[in-house]
């Protein structure tokens, strides 16, 4: 695959720590993935990528890395590929992933712990 | 003319979806977030309205990447809900205010806001959410719809200050508008969160306090920052923010805080809720 051009105005490119920016770049790289996540809103859809998950990625022609990572589940990776969050939901969402479940993925904390971390920082206050 | 009566401000976190179906409202997570609440709907019962103007964003329901809007109105006579792919219960239909959609297009375009305009627009919980916090158990929706749908998906995001003008254009518009309607605008979203990246399960109450404690009589502080500047002090979805900063735009110089609830968690969210009323005058001032 051919390295992004860098589009992104110079603010857009400003690094957050741990948080993607979802600019022109990514939305390039990840259009086809986030195309096939979109298609997902359609339960029919959803049901053809769960009995042939490699040959509904070969429909969007994803590449390599995006398929392994979308028939995994791999939601991390998948970000690192280009996917949209809010995209990417549709996908989880046929894994049976919750938001607390991706948090606790990308955190490496058990979800027990993830969940905690959330409403300790309601006690603060 | 028509009277534009205050604005609400609440989180549209699609988990809220599944307690009403599931009717825990009372349930000891959801308690502290639905009893909110009870201010709005005493004063959505005295102010009543018959139109809502909502900003919020699109989750990947009605638009995708191929053409993806900055700024989209609503100019149709129904807004449906539709599957959006993760389980949520389907949301009643919408009935559009077109009328004055179309005074809306005109007006914001002539001020130099060149908004999308759709007479097809699935709207998304970010939406119907807060209409089944604000109408609970309705059979109908009370309040025909203008819907304002802003890019919170990809960057580069309006500018806090656009989403800011833009609003204060759409309040200019509401006020010259001739109908009796009574009009609450509402902003969706937020506050504080992020699902994606190592930093997910990002939240910021003290963020969070200072906008609610801005967002009345001096919203132009929070428009001062860049839409990135959010994104690092409010989470990557903490930038729907900008729903807010531009609701408040459309509810004129003067408003009174009337109620404000704030919780975390509920999901991965510091949620919130606000109810802002117009001080009379304030609009027509604004017109001027």
């Amino acid at each position: 695959m051919n390295a992004p051009v860098a589009t992104l105005p110079a603010d857009a490119r400003r690094v957050i720590p741990g948080t993607p920016i979802f600019g022109p770049d990514e939305a390039a790289r990840g259009y086809r993935l986030n195309a096939m996540c979109f298609s997902f809103n359609d339960a029919a859809n959803r049901s053809a990528f769960q009995s042939d998950p490699l040959g509904y990625c070969r429909r969007f022609k994803l590449d390599a890395e995006q398929t392994r990572a979308a028939v995994q589940g791999d939601v991390p990776a998948l970000i690192a590929a280009g996917g949209n969050i809010y995209y990417l939901a549709k996908l989880a969402g046929i894994f049976g992933l919750s938001v607390q479940d991706l948090g606790a993925i990308q955190t490496g904390m058990s979800v027990a712990a993830f969940k905690q971390m959330l409403t300790d920082q309601g006690k603060v206050h | 003319m028509a009277t534009i009566l205050g604005g609400i401000f609440t989180s549209h976190v699609p988990a809220i979806g599944n307690a009403i179906a599931k009717g825990l409202q009372h349930d000891p997570y959801w308690e502290p977030f639905f009893a909110g609440y009870g201010p709005v709907h005493d004063w959505l019962h005295v102010a009543r309205p018959d139109v809502a103007v909502v900003f919020y964003n699109d989750h990947g329901l009605n638009f995708f990447l191929d053409k993806m809007p900055t700024f989209a109105i609503g100019a149709a006579a129904e807004y449906r809900n539709s599957d959006e792919g993760w389980g949520l219960p389907l949301f009643k239909s919408f009935e559009g205010a077109r009328a004055l959609s179309g005074h809306l297009v005109e007006a914001l375009v002539a001020d130099s806001f060149d908004m999308t305009v759709c007479q097809e627009m699935l709207v998304d919980h970010a939406l119907a959410i807060p209409f089944e916090l604000c109408w609970p158990g309705a059979e109908k929706w009370p309040v025909r719809i203008v819907p304002i749908a802003i890019n919170t998906v990809q960057h580069p995001m309006p500018s806090p200050r656009r989403c800011l003008d833009l609003g204060r254009s759409v309040g200019r518009a509401l006020a010259s508008w001739t109908g009796p309607e009574r009009i609450v605008v509402l902003g969706t979203g937020g506050l504080s969160h992020q699902l994606d990246g190592a930093r997910a399960g990002f939240l910021n109450p003290d963020y969070d306090r200072y906008c609610l404690d801005h967002l009345g009589d001096h919203p132009d502080v929070l428009a001062a920052q860049s839409a990135l500047d959010i994104v690092e002090l409010a989470g990557s979805q903490g930038v729907e923010l900008l729903n807010w900063i531009a609701a408040r735009g459309a509810l004129g110089d003067h408003v009174v805080e009337i109620t404000r609830n704030y919780h975390i968690p509920i999901s991965n969210t510091a949620a919130a809720t606000m109810l802002l009323e117009c001080r009379e005058g304030a609009n027509l001032k604004q017109a001027a």
